[in-house]
């Protein structure tokens, strides 16, 4: 579409149409010098919902302080906040909409995510993709990330933004961790200024390498949220991904107390390092051990990165065992079919978890009786593995196993 | 175009026509209320004088073989559809018939596929009245705005041959797509370049046709080994080059859906019948050939294997999953109605525990049992279902005709009727507060699986009491109801549907039970 300046605008547009287009649209505005609001409505679902989708246009261009322009509408199925998402985008796009955001209306905020809670599997879902974010939280993912990163062209950061502001708001979660991959810095401060006053519950912060990213990205976090006056806490995971990342690991992850867990991202890594990147993962091994010893020595989570093949299961599943073995509490996930598999790694054995629960029991025994010494049988137990049975007890019983 | 017809209501409260084409009708009056009388239609005696003794009846072309059996106007001409979207034959008789220059046939298939959407041409010609058979794509939009002269009348697989040997429909020349046939007219679907497994939906028409025309591209000597059409049935045989396209006729492959949602509810379907309980040793059950119902018999093989559970026997639609459980011995027997992709024709040409069955024996109502209501579960789609439970499989929401009923009506008689649906697609809900054209009584619907839970109609305590203590989300339907108009923005508009019939609805014992509305 060519660009025409008038005095009040551009001619512009965002989101998608088309046959194989599902849960999206697609908006033209053309600025105009009068004649007010006039739109066109082309939708699969016109006989159900056309006039509301028209109400709908008309109200949020009202609102953005929009009055004259010629709006043209090609609706593949959107629901009401991929609608408004996208006709702010077109608008701002075209220069207008200095006025009030229209913003849908406001689910209750599930409660406050906890910095030690369970991160087994994040599902990541692309910030342009509007299809797959409804019915993301059925299939039972610790996690959901919205990404505006990697997966989002960089003609589409904007749209992105404004549509992920939106799916915290309107989309129901569930039980899931509302994550959000936010862009490498400085672009990734204007996605936190869209994002932080819907209080998402972590912020991915991709390529990591140094401490000071980490500081930026909380400080604007903190100001922003003091701004709106968003009193939950927002989680920061850095992902690294270079190999200068994983020497500054221990600094990065004692960054801040708002970090819940380090990441690494093995696709940027292994390009970094110029490696072959295998679903073995040797080329990985020192970075991911020492990106683990990092993490816990400041006592927070390592979390994997992504196995990319979501037709080989067996493949998924040895990396997430060995991930797992490695001292790794979850990893990223690209397709719902590869949660429960991922579930099924990085949970502990029912024989860990009854040896395990039978030394709690000799260790609760011991207290009790005020005695010095745990044993078991004729064994004696050793405190550190008190602490680690006391440590595998408690994530059962948050994987609802013990 | 149809004059303005009388309605009355009937017992579901819908208002159908009182005439359908010149013939009186009964409206619906409840599932099991209607005992027919009387006895079945019976097509003329013929003697083996007026035939070859050599039993060559072979005709050197359709058009000859169409004069042969007296075609002239106003008559009814049959055909099949396992040839589905790939079918040549039909097209090519009611061209033929053109030619001849008869008006105002009946055409009155199995069923109607998009590829032959020049039978509009025809209609506007004024060489076909008007159809009575399921229409969708192109011919069902004709319909659905009112340009066909006579009415539609949608029919089950089962509902077909009962209106056929109940003398409703009388077929004048049937003429059946043949695989294999042999001089004589024993036919075949499961051999040929042309191969598509059973040839069932012909059955009928071969026995009740007064002419029955045989159409095949690979013809044989005598004898056509395996016969599912007995050539005592047929009058004439026609070779041609190709009765259709192989690539549409059987997919290659059928493949499961990757839809993350789909997958969710076929899993749900196969936990729910092994957590009910219906999953065991003897059992039996019917799934199609669509994305979930393929997944859910995925699933549920994986669960058979690992509780080391058998079927007696399942029901297709079959396709290589069903083919796979027969080959892995977690079945006896598929009772095959229809054959979807090569793996199946392949195993019902070669294997003699997967037998091909007709409406006859699966499907007709008005007989003395069919095995419908034999199978424990069905796992079926809709467009729309109700909080009561009905069920619509014709109509978009918007009233425009979309599938044929097929074998669906049919099988809501089994143990245990679910259906598999998404709970909205493209912003429009699927549970509504009545749908759009009743084509299944939801008293007959036992549970409506979607990937936000599992509803279980309150009709069936029992099933409500099995499944309790299982980790399934079981909601009641007017909350998944509620979730999904939220998600989508509020209740759907009710679409304004015209006030002229262009369709009827038939039950499976030939009342009528809902009525397609002009629209546009």
């Amino acid at each position: 579409m060519t660009s025409t300046e008038t005095t009040s605008g551009r001619l512009a547009e965002a989101g998608h149409w088309g046959n194989d287009v599902r849960s999206d649209l697609h908006v033209a505005i053309e600025p105009r010098d009068r004649g007010g609001l006039e739109i066109t409505l082309e939708s699969r679902v016109a006989p159900y919902y056309g006039d509301s989708i028209q109400a709908q246009v008309r109200q949020v261009l009202e609102s953005l302080g929009v009055k004259n322009a010629s709006v043209s509408v090609h609706d593949e199925g959107a629901l009401p906040f991929v609608i408004s998402a996208r006709v702010e985008t077109a608008a701002k796009r075209a220069g207008l909409g200095a006025g009030q955001k229209s913003l849908p209306e406001k689910l209750p905020l599930p409660p406050p995510s906890a910095r030690d809670r369970l991160r087994r599997s994040r599902l990541y879902l692309p910030g342009t993709e509007p299809k797959y974010f409804i019915n993301a939280a059925l299939h039972g993912s610790d996690a959901i990330i919205l990404d505006l990163e990697d997966s989002v062209h960089h003609a589409e950061k904007d749209a992105a933004r404004i549509l992920v502001r939106n799916t915290l708001r309107a989309v129901d979660f569930g039980p899931c961790e509302r994550m959000v991959r936010i862009n490498q810095l400085p672009l990734g401060l204007e996605d936190l200024a869209e994002i932080i006053p819907e209080a998402p519950d972590l912020v991915l912060i991709p390529k990591t390498e140094s401490p000071l990213q980490v500081t930026e990205v909380d400080r604007m976090i903190g100001e922003l949220k003091a701004r709106n006056k968003v009193d939950h806490p927002i989680w920061l995971m850095p992902i690294l991904e270079s190999a200068l990342g994983i020497e500054y690991a221990s600094a990065i992850a004692n960054a801040s107390p708002n970090v819940a867990a380090l990441t690494i991202g093995l696709e940027d890594y292994t390009a970094d390092m110029g490696v072959v990147k295998t679903s073995e993962g040797r080329e990985s091994l020192y970075a991911r051990t020492r990106l683990v010893n990092a993490a816990k020595a400041v006592g927070i989570q390592a979390i994997d990165s992504v196995f990319g093949d979501v037709g080989d299961m067996d493949g998924l599943r040895r990396w997430g065992e060995n991930s797992r073995a490695l001292g790794f509490e979850g990893m990223g996930c690209i397709h719902p079919t590869q949660i429960p598999v991922i579930h099924a790694a990085f949970t502990p054995s029912q024989a860990e978890i009854d040896k395990a629960l039978k030394i709690v029991a000799a260790f609760e025994d011991a207290q009790q009786r005020g005695l010095g010494v745990v044993s078991l049988g004729s064994k004696m137990i050793d405190p550190p593995v008190v602490q680690r049975a006391l440590k595998l007890v408690a994530r059962a019983k948050q994987m609802g196993k013990a | 175009m149809t004059d303005r017809v009388e309605l009355a209501q009937n017992a579901a409260g819908r208002m159908v026509p009182a005439m359908v084409n010149g013939k009186p009708q009964i409206p619906y009056i409840g599932v099991g209320k209607y005992q027919p009388r009387g006895r079945k239609q019976a097509p003329p005696i013929r003697s083996n004088k007026d035939y070859p003794e050599n039993g060559d009846k072979r005709l050197p072309d359709l058009e000859t073989a169409l004069r042969q059996c007296g075609l002239r106007d106003g008559m009814v001409i049959s055909n099949h559809h396992h040839l589905r979207d790939g079918d040549r034959v039909a097209l090519m008789a009611l061209e033929a018939a053109a030619r001849i220059g008869v008006k105002d046939l009946m055409w009155f298939p199995s069923a109607s596929f998009p590829s032959q959407k020049s039978a509009i041409e025809l209609m506007q010609a004024g060489v076909i009245h008007h159809i009575e058979g399921s229409m969708n794509g192109p011919l069902g939009d004709y319909c659905t705005q009112g340009s066909m002269r006579g009415m539609g009348v949608l029919r089950s697989h089962g509902g077909r041959w009962q209106a056929i040997q109940d003398g409703e429909v009388h077929i004048d020349i049937a003429v059946i797509a043949a695989p294999t046939a042999d001089p004589f007219g024993n036919a075949d679907g499961s051999h040929g370049k042309s191969a598509c497994g059973s040839l069932g939906f012909a059955l009928a028409d071969s026995m009740y046709a007064d002419h029955v025309i045989a159409v095949t591209d690979n013809l044989v000597p005598f004898p056509c080994i395996p016969w599912q059409i007995q050539g005592n049935n047929v009058d004439y045989v026609v070779e041609v080059d190709s009765i259709g396209d192989p690539a549409k006729i059987v997919s290659g492959t059928t493949q499961i859906t990757r839809s993350p949602d789909r997958l969710r509810i076929a899993e749900f379907v196969a936990r729910f019948l092994r957590d009910a309980g219906i999953m065991k040793n003897g059992f039996s059950f019917q799934a199609g050939a669509g994305g979930i119902a393929l997944a859910f018999v995925d699933y549920l093989r994986r669960m058979m294997k690992e509780a080391g559970v058998k079927a007696r026997f399942v029901r297709g639609g079959s396709t290589k999953y069903l083919v796979e459980l027969l080959q892995d011995g977690l079945t006896d027997y598929i009772l095959d109605g229809q054959t979807f992709d090569l793996d199946a024709v392949k195993s019902i040409a070669n294997d003699p525990r997967h037998l091909p069955t007709s409406p006859f024996t699966s499907y007709n109502y008005h007989g003395k049992g069919s095995f419908a209501s034999m199978v424990d579960a069905v796992v079926l789609g809709a467009t729309e279902v109700d909080v009561n439970f009905n069920g619509n499989v014709v109509t978009h929401s918007d009233g425009r005709l979309l599938h044929g009923i097929g074998g669906w009506q049919n099988c809501l008689a089994a143990g245990c009727t679910i259906l598999a649906v998404p709970s909205f697609r493209d912003r429009i809900p699927v549970i509504v507060d009545q749908v759009t054209t009743l084509t299944g009584p939801g008293e007959l619907i036992d549970v409506v699986v979607t990937e936000r839970g599992i509803a279980i109609n309150p009709r069936r305590p029992d099933l409500l009491d099995a499944v309790k203590g299982s980790s399934l989300p079981i909601r009641p339907i007017q909350d998944i109801k509620a979730e999904v108009e939220r998600i989508c923005g509020g209740k759907p508009a009710r679409p304004k549907l015209g006030d002229r019939p262009v369709a009827v609805v038939k039950w499976v014992d030939g009342t009528v039970l809902d009525t397609v509305w002009q629209v546009g």
